[in-house]
């Protein structure tokens, strides 16, 4: 054997005494080093950054508000959806076609656009009262968009989910003498809730970053979300790409701890699928 | 002549699968408290003459009439639907794989039927429940989830579930198949009792003879869609009267 090989080996042996845990964080340690050395090369405005991320972050306000309330509208769309491709009527098996077709098929912020531009124009038609009703600010407008566009792609999960459930489950619920509605409700969506949970999750945290597209559509002061807060705010003080990497920060943080509380859940619904009933609480599987 | 009020009669039954005749004109009655055992080789269409009484298929022609209801196959309107699920309520099933719903205790799994579709009040639900818990031998295991039960406890159970709707028939679909050898005892066990001790009427597709022996009033030999020898178990047991029904005799016995 060569020194070097020898000295190569030395160090393998003392890599494998030192526990994967301790080895994680000083990875995670030397890329925060090396964004710090980045921070430094371009001269970042640090002290900038600290004096508005306050300002920016408070833009998570109407940032939760419009995802919580998209999401919400993309759960009804997606379960609507989702039965209707498993219906045998042509007509709820049609519109649900449609409507994942074309939301799928065309680009989200086209969406917003029409939403917020293209209903007001089809009011001038109606009486005052549809007009008014069709004119919407930015930040309904784009809960309307993103939870139709979201609840379009999660159709294929809330589908998936339904379909994960066996056909004999939903045949002992008919066999006890339940509606399709009370099997539904009662037996098939628990479970299909359990599979249909984990990719909901990643499509709300899709969703959260998406909520920067309502920038596009202007808002009024009280309406700022955290990217056009960061917009505005680094355009005035000629910091834009601070303001930029405050706003990333903001969104890693709020989808870091979204997804803590996802994790919590999924463990929580697999009560009655997993044997040792203690096990249930700390995942275990 | 049997004096016994007739709790389901099926006439003119046939059922086709595309090309495949699985039945071919069924006629029978099933009078009350009588435990009829219906036996044949696979295919012979025993499970589907089972599915059919409770609507889980659609019998191609042919009527079915329990509890005051009669009906046939066909398209399924509103009203129909209605019809079918009334007809339901009066048949407890209990199929071969279980189907229990995983995501409720043994004690919600019986309950469900009551509660949901009965609207019976959920304390009164709870009582009776437990009740039919116990008479499967299963009460202490009333707040365990179905994945912590053997397979016997998940089908007595099932059991307990089909009761607890307190229907006219029960109707069991190869009740032991799916279950370990040393499992099926128990399971026979509690629907000997439920024929003997409580006079159950039971519809019972099993390959189970010995059992048919002690619990059957009746047994139907199926063959090609058809019921081709029927008498009480002793009867076709000593002297079947077709070749068919001896060969299957002796392979099951």
């Amino acid at each position: 054997m060569t020194d070097k090989e020898t000295r190569m080996e030395a160090l393998a042996q003392a890599s494998a005494s030192i526990p994967f845990r301790y080895k994680l964080s000083a990875v995670w340690l030397a890329i925060f080093g090396l964004v710090a050395v980045l921070f430094a090369v371009a001269r970042f405005d640090t002290d900038w950054m600290l004096e508005n991320v306050g300002y920016i972050a408070v833009g998570l306000r109407t940032t939760v508000i419009i995802a919580a309330s998209a999401i919400l509208l993309a759960i009804v769309m997606a379960l609507l959806g989702a039965l209707g491709r498993l219906s045998k009527n042509p007509v709820f098996f049609g519109l649900s076609g449609f409507y994942t077709s074309f939301f799928r098929g065309t680009p989200l912020i086209v969406q917003m656009f029409l939403v917020y531009f293209g209903l007001p124009q089809l009011g001038r038609a109606g009486p005052t009262w549809l007009r008014d009703l069709l004119i919407l600010d930015a930040v309904p407008a784009g809960i309307l968009a993103l939870g139709l566009n979201y609840g379009a792609y999660m159709t294929e999960i809330f589908r998936a989910g339904i379909q994960s459930v066996g056909h004999g489950q939903a045949e002992a619920a008919g066999a006890l003498g339940m509606s399709y509605s009370q099997t539904m409700r009662r037996v098939v969506l628990p479970q299909a809730v359990r599979v249909i949970i984990p990719p909901t999750g990643n499509e709300f945290i899709a969703m959260m970053k998406d909520t920067a597209l309502v920038s596009f559509l202007g808002a009024t002061a009280s309406q700022l979300e955290v990217f056009r807060r960061a917009q505005l705010q680094g355009r005035a003080d000629n910091r834009n790409l601070e303001a930029f990497v405050v706003s990333a920060a903001v969104y890693w943080v709020l989808t870091t701890i979204f997804t803590y509380f996802q994790g919590r859940l999924e463990r929580k619904l697999s009560t009655g699928y997993i044997r040792d009933a203690s096990a249930a609480g700390r995942g275990e599987h | 002549m049997d004096e016994r009020p007739v709790v389901l009669k099926i006439e003119g039954l046939r059922k086709v699968f595309g090309k495949l005749e699985v039945l071919k004109g069924i006629d029978m009655t099933v009078r009350q408290a009588e435990a009829i055992v219906i036996c044949g080789r696979s295919g012979s269409g025993k499970s589907t003459l089972l599915r059919c009484v409770n609507f889980l298929e659609d019998p191609t022609e042919g009527t079915i009439e329990l509890a005051g209801m009669k009906l046939g196959g066909g398209h399924r309107t509103r009203g129909k639907r209605e019809s079918i699920r009334q007809l339901r309520t009066h048949a407890g099933m209990v199929f071969q794989d279980f189907q229990l719903f995983p995501h409720m205790t043994a004690l919600g799994n019986v309950m469900e039927g009551p509660v949901t579709v009965k609207k019976v009040d959920e304390e009164e639900a709870r009582a009776s429940a437990l009740k039919y818990l116990d008479q499967v031998g299963l009460g202490e295991k009333a707040d365990e989830y179905p994945i912590r039960l053997s397979g016997g406890q998940k089908q007595r159970v099932a059991i307990a579930r089909a009761l607890a709707m307190e229907p006219d028939v029960l109707l069991f679909d190869e009740p032991t198949s799916a279950l370990d050898p040393e499992l099926t005892g128990e399971v026979l066990a509690v629907m000997k009792s439920l024929s003997i001790d409580h006079h159950k009427t039971m519809l019972i597709v099993t390959h189970e003879m010995a059992f048919a022996r002690e619990a059957a009033d009746r047994l139907l030999f199926f063959h090609e869609g058809l019921i081709l020898e029927e008498g009480t178990p002793e009867e076709i047991f000593a002297a079947p009267k077709f070749e068919e029904t001896r060969r299957f005799i002796e392979a099951v016995l």
